[in-house]
């Protein structure tokens, strides 16, 4: 009974599990200093603001939907804090709370739209993609510099251990995927997400809160992606217009190559994380090697698609004969039953 | 042994009524289910058997009557609400998350905590305990889809009589199951019951009705028939009342008419007026490419070949033009031979769900056999989709012209030429000059009332739709044309000029099935009658042996290989 055996939903995690486990083992034989504990840490702090994007987005493609507006809420976020800071003369932690709180409103204003309006995700979240990009903007035309000690103290907050350091991203990135994965698979909100990802309908006729857990999960999105803009502040003090264009294609890459299917339903919070490391490895191959940087999207791009089609062959796949019980189907059989 | 009489009722309604819009759907109904019990509601189509279950699991209000649960009055606003009240309904299609594990989804919504955290190790063990209340016993960890349909379906039932176990409604669960699988359906069943629960069974399959019901309330039209008990009704009698035909009346209506004359008065006056012309002909074959239209709608009036139908039923079998031999498909239909001669109307008789779609399905390449084969002009064909189909000269009218019919957005010549556009290929376009010429040839023909042919389509009534969509395929000139319901829903005088263009087809050498759960309209037209029942071909009639009084009899004869068990 106790037999070690892969469940069909755990194929794409094991999947992605083996990748990144091969890709960081060819890149460090390949440059024995990238085994450095240093590196590594370096690897988490530096990929920790798409982890927690991802991770936010992550629970919105688990529910079904989507969210396109990731980087351009991401933007907004460094912008509206750096604002705040500079011209407003507001105290940072004030700021940040602010900026979470814009980041909510983003969401809220995209679930409620899909949820209420029964609007496609997809272009609802293309049309706040767009909003956000315009408010920056309205902000200002320029990047802003958000010069306080206190952001200065928040790229150098960190945990010394030893030679390593853990740096307050990484920490909050840490905290971040504790909760995703405690939520998704310990409470029943998280259970929601599944189930409405898997069926909505069934999910609507056993009664879940299919609508109130859907406007959170965009609810969530946005504020991991303000999140995400906040903790990028800590690294360059400033924000720009036009940082992360296009991010939250990298976002959703991250996620797919994670192991979570599209259509929603499947997938592991574990899996992003994992999913955004072999980003960030294949990242500092090219960048170690001096390579040039096309190859970043180029295998990007080969293992997406390998993974969606693995996905779509693992969807088809319907475990035959095997688990029927009692059953052989014949095309001569009776169907009906004589009294 | 259960005895029928002393059992108390658990719901009971009490001259319940719903109103649509236009349609009362259901008449002051009344309906009570006992603990203990096996029943059956049982009706054709439109005889609000499915109106009365939404009703009672919540998803409709009522707009009259009471509906009473244990004594007291109930008023359920949603399924789930009706299943807090001890009322679960598993349907046909399962409805859970086939991509979470068996446990979940009989507890999702409902999880057991501890602390705030989901508790998995007692959502697994009382899972466990669920099923084994059915004999079951799986891996409750592993994800759903990875089982069989009936034991996702057993899944479902163990849910609902988790959440609460006073009233089981199984709509239709046993379409898709196998024999076997009924069986143990029929054995999960017979447990419960004798635990005393009250269960709803809803089936096409009358066999499965007699074997398992010990109650039968037959509905029509929205109104109750009766409520029988099952050893004291026959399936004559049942079939009888489900289709609204005393079979006493008929035998009077049968003495009254001429012996050996299937043909009824209406009918005979509908081939005059046929022969008169009045109808035009909508083709005539093999007029070169496609859009077989006559724009001289008085040729038809010229000395017509003979009636290739038979009226006293002796005649010669044409040549086939298309022939099946033990053509089936699991699940769906089993095995049947036919043959289809030019210029023979062949209906199709049988309760709902007995398979008549399913065998135009087959012949028409939208479901593909796996058994047997297809033969056209001599040579065997796999149809493996539709449009192979097409082009060997076969068409389909679909059942439900809403959903598979009609393009709602289009003009009526779209509608019209779409057929004959599709046969042409992907880049050969017919010009907008013919077009125009074929959809007014056919509203003209076809009397369909529109101010002109660039109307969209959803614009027109049902019956007016429905000729548009004959129109179309008449404009393809089909060897074979199939007509499921051709006339459901739609007015009398419509169906009487449908009819009448099924005929006037025929007289040209178009062979047609047609599909009807209206017996009459299916006597009156057919040169001969399929019978079918529970998914399979049981009887043939032919000429004048074709009554309705005939089709009823075979419908409800047991098939002697059962009747030996």
């Amino acid at each position: 009974m106790k037999r070690l055996r892969l469940d069909q939903r755990h194929v794409p995690l094991a999947a992605t599990l083996v990748v990144c486990v091969l890709l960081y083992v060819l890149t460090g034989l390949q440059y024995p200093s990238f085994f450095s504990p240093l590196v590594l840490a370096d690897l988490f702090s530096d990929n920790a603001r798409l982890d927690i994007a991802a991770l936010g987005s992550t629970f919105v493609i688990l529910s079904g939907g989507i969210d396109l507006s990731v980087a351009s809420v991401m933007a907004l976020a460094t912008m509206f804090m750096a604002t705040a800071v500079e011209r407003f003369h507001l105290h940072p932690a004030i700021a940040i709370v602010l900026t979470l709180f814009v980041g909510c409103g983003v969401g809220y204003l995209n679930g409620a739209l899909i949820h209420f309006f029964d609007l496609p995700p997809f272009l609802v979240t293309l049309a706040t993609l767009f909003l956000a990009r315009g408010c920056c903007f309205l902000i200002s035309m320029s990047p802003v510099a958000a010069e306080s000690p206190f952001f200065q103290s928040f790229g150098e907050a960190g945990l010394h251990l030893g030679t390593i350091t853990l740096h307050l991203g990484t920490i909050v990135f840490a905290g971040v995927a504790i909760v995703c994965i405690y939520a998704a698979h310990l409470t029943r909100f998280g259970r929601t997400v599944y189930a409405m990802g898997g069926n909505e309908q069934a999910a609507r006729l056993m009664g879940l809160a299919v609508g109130k857990t859907k406007v959170l999960v965009y609810v969530f999105g946005g504020l991991a992606a303000a999140l995400a803009g906040i903790m990028a502040m800590a690294n360059i003090p400033s924000g720009d217009p036009l940082n992360y264009l296009g991010q939250e294609l990298d976002v959703i890459a991250a996620v797919v190559i994670g192991g979570t299917v599209l259509t929603g339903g499947v997938g592991y919070l574990a899996g992003t994380v994992l999913g955004v490391l072999i980003l960030g490895i294949m990242q500092d191959f090219i960048t170690f090697g001096n390579r040039d940087a096309a190859w970043t999207q180029i295998t990007t791009g080969l293992l997406l698609f390998v993974f969606v089609a693995m996905q779509t062959v693992l969807g088809r796949w319907k475990p035959g004969q095997r688990q029927k019980l009692w059953t052989r189907r014949t095309s001569t059989q009776s169907i009906g039953i004589t009294s | 042994m259960r005895s029928e009489s002393i059992k108390s009722p658990l719901l009971q309604l009490q001259k319940v009524r719903k109103i649509f819009p236009g349609v009362l759907a259901l008449d002051d109904v009344d309906f009570s289910a006992r603990r203990g019990e096996i029943h059956a509601i049982m009706g054709e189509n439109g005889a609000g058997k499915s109106t009365l279950i939404k009703v009672l699991t919540g998803a409709y209000p009522r707009d009259g009557g009471r509906m009473m649960l244990d004594g007291a009055e109930i008023a359920p606003r949603s399924p789930q609400e009706a299943q807090r009240l001890g009322i679960s309904t598993v349907y046909q299609e399962v409805n859970l998350i086939p991509s979470l594990s068996v446990a979940e989804n009989i507890f999702l919504g409902r999880q057991p905590t501890r602390w705030g955290r989901i508790d998995w190790r007692q959502i697994r063990r009382r899972a466990q305990a669920a099923l084994e209340r059915l004999d079951l016993s799986i891996d409750v960890g592993r994800q759903l889809s990875s089982y069989s349909i009936a034991i996702q379906q057993m899944v479902a039932i163990a849910r609902a009589i988790d959440i609460s176990a006073r009233l089981l409604i199984l709509d239709e669960p046993t379409s898709s199951l196998d024999a076997n699988e009924v069986q143990r359906l029929f054995a999960v069943m017979r447990k419960l019951r004798d635990e005393g629960m009250a269960i709803i069974f809803v089936s096409h399959f009358l066999d499965q009705i007699y074997a398992i019901t010990d109650r039968i309330t037959v509905l029509r039209n929205g109104r109750l028939i009766g409520e029988y008990p099952t050893s004291q009704l026959s399936r004559q009698d049942l079939i009888a009342r489900m289709m609204g035909r005393e079979l006493a009346d008929l035998d009077v209506q049968l003495q009254q008419e001429e012996s050996g004359q299937r043909d009824s008065h209406q009918s005979i006056s509908m081939r005059d007026i046929i022969g008169r012309g009045i109808i035009p002909s909508p083709g005539t074959r093999g007029e070169g490419h496609g859009g077989g239209f006559l724009s001289t709608p008085n040729q038809s009036s010229a000395p017509s070949p003979a009636l290739p139908r038979s009226t006293g039923g002796g005649s010669e079998m044409p040549s086939p033009i298309l022939r099946a031999r033990s053509l089936g498909r699991s699940g769906s239909i089993q095995p049947f031979d036919l043959e289809i001669g030019a210029g023979e109307v062949i209906g199709l008789a049988g309760l709902l769900g007995s398979g008549r779609s399913e065998m135009a399905r087959l012949l028409f390449g939208i479901d593909v056999a796996d058994s047997g084969d297809i033969e056209i002009g001599g040579r065997k064909r796999v149809f493996r989709q539709p449009r192979q189909a097409i082009a060997l000269g076969l068409a389909f009218c679909p059942e439900d012209r809403k959903t598979s019919g009609i393009i709602p957005e289009l003009s009526i010549r779209e509608n019209i030429v779409l057929a004959l556009q599709a046969r042409g290929g992907l880049f050969k376009s017919l010009s907008r000059a013919r077009q125009d010429e074929i959809a007014s040839g056919y509203i003209k023909a076809l009397g369909i009332a529109t101010p002109s042919a660039e109307q969209s389509i959803g614009n027109l009534s049902g019956g007016n739709q429905q000729k548009a969509i004959l129109a179309r395929w008449l404009a393809a000139d089909p060897r074979l044309l199939i007509l499921d319901e051709p006339t459901r829903g739609i007015d009398v005088g419509a169906k009487a000029e449908i009819q009448k263009l099924v005929l006037s087809l025929c007289r040209q050498g178009t062979a047609i099935v047609f599909i009807s759960s209206e017996l009459e309209e299916v006597v009156r037209v057919s040169d001969r009658v399929l019978v079918l029942r529970d998914r399979a071909l049981v009887g043939q009639l032919r000429g004048a042996a074709i009554s309705e009084q005939a089709i009823m009899q075979t419908i409800a004869q047991e098939r002697p290989a059962e009747v030996a068990r």
